[in-house]
């Protein structure tokens, strides 16, 4: 049930993404910021929380769930340590996912070239 | 130009004539692309569980094992193709962000390893990660002041 | 010495010769409706180079030496050569072209250099500055995602109204004496903006020029409009060849039955999901030196007009939010 309940809110998670693109005509990336800062603003609110509970992965793979780990970083930080959490939180929740494109990315530059797309 | 009509006008028109996004079929290989790898996700973090790891570690394993996927099936020159079909399925999930650092990442790295690789991995992500952060950072201070 | 008919239009009455020709492509355009009217197909995207610029340039450099060769003259025998290409600084002309050893002119002009280059390598021969000229483009799919769009590897999804950059070089040599197609006509084109902003649309964008041209070409030279029998644009594409259509009915030029569009004619849209259709300065050029050419020197065509289009932008002003100006040359080819 976990499962059905990850593929139905990560799928519509998804299907917001491409209704931003195909009606709104912005870019990928522009796209990748606007999830990322609604699901800090999500997070903060306690909104997306209950999501994640409910959704499992669903929730928290897509790169909104990475806004919400910033929030709730930040949060965390703040009530142990002041203002000074409002820095420290965010990327010290979100270590795990940048270091880890950063090497992952760094590794398969250096192994893989770019190939043409579809070539037929 | 001899035209007829105006720059909004001439816009107008070429639009009502260009050929349609296939919107229909966008959002149901959305749905079903991202659905997927979010239950891919769900398996990983299922398993990790179930060896008793605590749900805070076991998440950021996901997002770490998600990370691996995603950059592994980029350098596969398998992950363009997916995005191609899955469109915002594939780019939403952490593996497309992933695949947003892996691919400048590749692409530049004729232009050496510093200024290429090095500078241009964030091409696509950097913005995410500048924007995430800030906000973040707003939310904290904001946080701070209302817990006060 | 050449007449000028109007502002745009000037007619060369030495007729230059189009001597030889020769183009050489990729495997998707290998694979393409027009496949066997190609010289040469090269499977490998990286030409066995390290980089896709290197490859570029060496498209370049492999259809020079193959138009040279198929006129049977050498480098030594060309006066001027006219080149050009999408990348910056057009380094895939200036590289190729570098161990050329001849007098070189770098030309920008997006995807209507070919018209452009042919344009006035066709001129310095009338004017008698030359004896031979060379008019060579390239482009490449590679290189130009990577300049004007994403990684290659970048998962996006490709609008329906985008084309796709053919990866190939074409080139052709023009000189004073000889059998073969003639210039005849060259219409230079004005910069046509119409505030189109979607680089994912350049055939909305290019399509007003390809009109603007096309009709400045009737006006000036008052030919009737089935003088030609082939008028062909660059690289509008589906969507594009649709609006240029439109746009010349309203200005009273009906060419239907005899129009098309090289980025139409070089894919199979649905089996190659190309979308809109080719583009890039290497799309007008191969159809030219593979196709029109071919079948004008075996009389299956007689006179045609070649309307090159380009798409005047580059990937900073498009981040600034400015339109995308465009622009066609047209070059009247005829066999007499």
């Amino acid at each position: 049930m976990e499962f059905v309940r990850a593929f139905i809110v990560g799928g519509l998670i998804c299907v917001v993404g491409q209704l931003l693109i195909d009606l709104t005509k912005l870019t990928p990336a522009r796209i990748m910021v606007i999830f990322v800062v609604a699901g800090v603003i999500l997070g903060a609110l306690g909104i997306y929380p209950l999501l994640v509970e409910w959704g499992g992965a669903g929730a928290s793979i897509p790169i909104i769930g990475f806004g919400n780990v910033l929030a709730k970083g930040v949060i965390e930080d703040v009530d142990k340590k002041g203002l000074l959490g409002a820095f420290s939180g965010g990327v010290r929740s979100g270590a795990v996912g940048i270091a880890a494109a950063v090497f992952f990315g760094y590794i398969m530059a250096v192994v893989s070239k770019p190939k043409t797309k579809n070539k037929t | 130009m001899e035209q007829k009509r105006t720059k909004e006008e001439y816009k107008k028109w070429s639009q009502q004539q260009a050929p349609r996004t296939p919107k229909a079929r966008n959002l149901i290989m959305a749905f079903f692309v991202g659905g997927i790898i979010c239950t891919i996700g769900q398996l990983i973090l299922r398993a990790l569980l179930n060896t008793g790891m605590p749900k805070d570690d076991a998440s950021s394993l996901t997002t770490l094992f998600m990370i691996f996927i995603g950059a592994f099936l980029t350098g596969l020159n398998v992950y363009d193709d997916i995005g191609r079909v899955g469109g915002a399925g594939a780019a939403i999930p952490v593996t497309g962000f992933a695949n947003s650092i892996v691919s400048p990442a590749m692409e530049y790295k004729k232009e050496g390893y510093v200024m290429g690789v090095g500078a241009r991995m964030f091409l696509i992500a950097g913005p995410v990660l500048v924007y995430g952060i800030i906000s973040s950072i707003v939310v904290g201070i904001i946080y701070y002041l209302v817990t006060r | 010495m050449g007449t000028r008919l109007g502002k745009q239009t000037i007619r060369l009455d030495s007729k230059p010769v189009i001597q030889s020709w020769a183009s050489i492509v990729g495997a998707k355009e290998g694979h393409g409706p027009l496949g066997r009217y190609f010289d040469e197909i090269i499977e490998d995207e990286y030409f066995g180079e390290k980089s896709f610029e290197r490859a570029e340039s060496k498209f370049l450099r492999e259809t020079l030496a193959k138009t040279l060769m198929k006129g049977g003259v050498s480098a030594g025998d060309i006066q001027y050569i006219f080149a050009g290409d999408l990348l910056n600084q057009c380094v895939a002309a200036n590289f190729g072209l570098r161990e050329s050893e001849i007098p070189f002119f770098g030309l920008y002009g997006a995807c209507s250099t070919m018209a452009e280059s042919l344009t006035l390598g066709s001129l310095m021969v009338e004017g008698g500055f030359a004896e031979r000229c060379v008019c060579i483009t390239s482009s490449h799919f590679c290189s130009a995602e990577k300049q004007f769009r994403f990684p290659l590897e970048f998962g996006n999804q490709r609008p329906p109204t985008a084309q796709w950059t053919v990866t190939g070089s074409g080139g052709v040599m023009v000189g004073k004496a000889g059998d073969g197609p003639r210039v005849v006509h060259v219409t230079t084109g004005k910069i046509v903006d119409m505030g189109i902003t979607d680089s994912n649309d350049m055939g909305s964008a290019m399509a007003p020029a390809a009109c603007d041209t096309i009709t400045a070409h009737f006006r000036e030279t008052n030919l009737p409009l089935n003088h030609y029998e082939l008028i062909v644009t660059g690289d509008l594409g589906i969507h594009g060849k649709n609006l240029c259509l439109k746009l010349l009915e309203e200005n009273g030029i009906t060419i239907g039955d005899f129009y098309d569009d090289c980025g139409v004619m070089i894919y199979d849209q649905k089996k190659q999901k190309t979308d809109c259709g080719g583009s890039g300065c290497a799309c007008s050029a191969v159809v030219l030196a593979g196709y029109i050419l071919e079948k004008l020197s075996k009389r299956e065509l007689n006179r045609v007009l070649f309307v090159a289009t380009g798409a005047l932008h580059s990937p900073i002003t498009v981040q600034q939010g400015e339109s995308i100006p465009a622009i066609a040359h047209a070059v009247g080819i005829e066999m007499v």
